[in-house]
């Protein structure tokens, strides 16, 4: 019953991205409690510069590859109430536990030992979802449904005319936000190695 | 080259940046989005087809995300899932970083020390991060990241919902305690 893609150059495809991905997460130190929470609590803003610059760099390079050679993009339905919702949900948990899915499977990684039981947690999560799906899908994910719409196609704008500005914001988030530019936040970074 | 591999931290603006480069790479080769939440689904329909095949076979969402033609319980992402795990570690590996914790300092400071009530803590807090994420049909990877940077209306209504509720929720959790000891 459990399959597995019989396109093996997808798995190893998959496993490299992992690696990179959770290699990145682990040296942003987002994989962390105190980082994760920091930033929930606005004192430690790694997680939103982090993900800000991942944004914008990665808008810039997958819409020029869009326009160019066609390469697709992979949107998922705005079905806002259950976005909303969702995200409102997630936020929550993320509080408590401290980590998102990604990071949290890095956590682990790393050697939380509590991010074990997030990760068990998250599991039965997604099987309570799986058991609430018929009603959910009836009820919940209509409202609001406007389908795999992009910001530009909803405005009929050209998606630079979001991009570009979003870098502007990017750049300008980045200096208002305390924290020496770039680097640790408080000091907690450890020894920086001596320049060879 | 070999120091940077020994930093224990990189700057985020550099982290960022390899992460958006990796979605480069990830739509423009593999035709992916970066994303891990929905593996977590194909677990849980794997754990639970041990005891209940039957119940399984016959649900919707795991029909949806893991049975159905063309869907795999090993695809791409599982892998992704596996990878992230096992590079977190290398990283930790190489920078000497690897750090075994039980009850983090800010939990302790409005908790206590109790190792079970943490991990009843982050228990439950991972049952709300994973209904909340297929519900939302994405998570910090899917959909604020991936999501975002495709200008998708679904993930930035989700970015923004989830940050708010986040801030709420931690302040409302950790309180000034927690917020002092973030502080460091």
């Amino acid at each position: 019953m459990l399959k597995a893609d019989p396109n093996i150059l997808n798995l190893f495809y998959g496993l490299l991205t992992g690696l990179v991905f959770g290699f990145l997460l682990q040296r942003a130190t987002v994989t962390r409690f105190r980082t994760i929470v920091g930033q929930l609590l606005w004192v430690d803003h790694t997680v939103l510069r982090t993900m800000f610059t991942a944004v914008v760099v990665g808008a810039v390079g997958v819409y020029a590859m869009h326009q160019l050679w066609d390469v697709p993009l992979h949107i998922k339905s705005a079905t806002l109430l259950a976005n909303a919702v969702g995200g409102i949900i997630f936020g929550a948990g993320m509080a408590i536990l401290g980590y998102c899915p990604g990071t949290g499977l890095g956590a682990i990684g790393e050697g939380s030992r509590h991010a074990i039981f997030g990760f068990i947690g998250m599991i039965v999560g997604a099987a309570i979802y799986a058991e609430a799906y018929p009603w959910i899908s009836v009820n919940i994910l209509p409202v609001a449904d406007l389908g795999k719409v992009t910001l530009p196609e909803q405005t009929g704008l050209s998606p630079w005319f979001f991009i570009v500005p979003l870098i502007g914001i990017a750049l300008i988030v980045f200096a208002i936000l305390p924290g020496r530019r770039g680097g640790s936040e408080h000091g907690r970074s450890g020894p920086t190695p001596a320049p060879a | 080259m070999v120091n940077l591999l020994k930093q224990p931290r990189w700057s985020p603006y550099l982290v960022g940046a390899g992460i958006g480069v990796l979605s480069w790479v990830t739509f423009g080769l593999m035709h992916k989005a970066l994303g891990t939440s929905t593996s977590l689904v194909s677990m849980a329909g794997a754990i639970e087809s041990t005891v209940a095949p039957e119940h399984v076979r016959s649900n919707a969402y795991y029909t949806k995300t893991m049975l159905a033609d063309g869907k795999f319980f090993l695809d791409w992402q599982m892998m992704l899932v596996i990878g992230l795990v096992l590079g977190a570690m290398l990283s930790a590996w190489f920078s000497r970083s690897f750090k075994v914790e039980h009850v983090p300092e800010i939990w302790a400071a409005r908790f206590g020390p109790s190792k079970a009530l943490r991990y009843a803590g982050a228990f439950v807090g991972g049952v709300l991060l994973l209904f909340g994420a297929r519900l939302a049909d994405g998570c910090t990877s899917g959909h604020a990241i991936s999501g975002s940077l495709q200008l998708a209306v679904s993930s930035w209504v989700f970015f923004a919902c989830f940050f708010a509720a986040g801030i709420a929720t931690a302040l409302l959790v950790y309180g000034k305690a927690g917020r002092r000891h973030a502080q460091g």
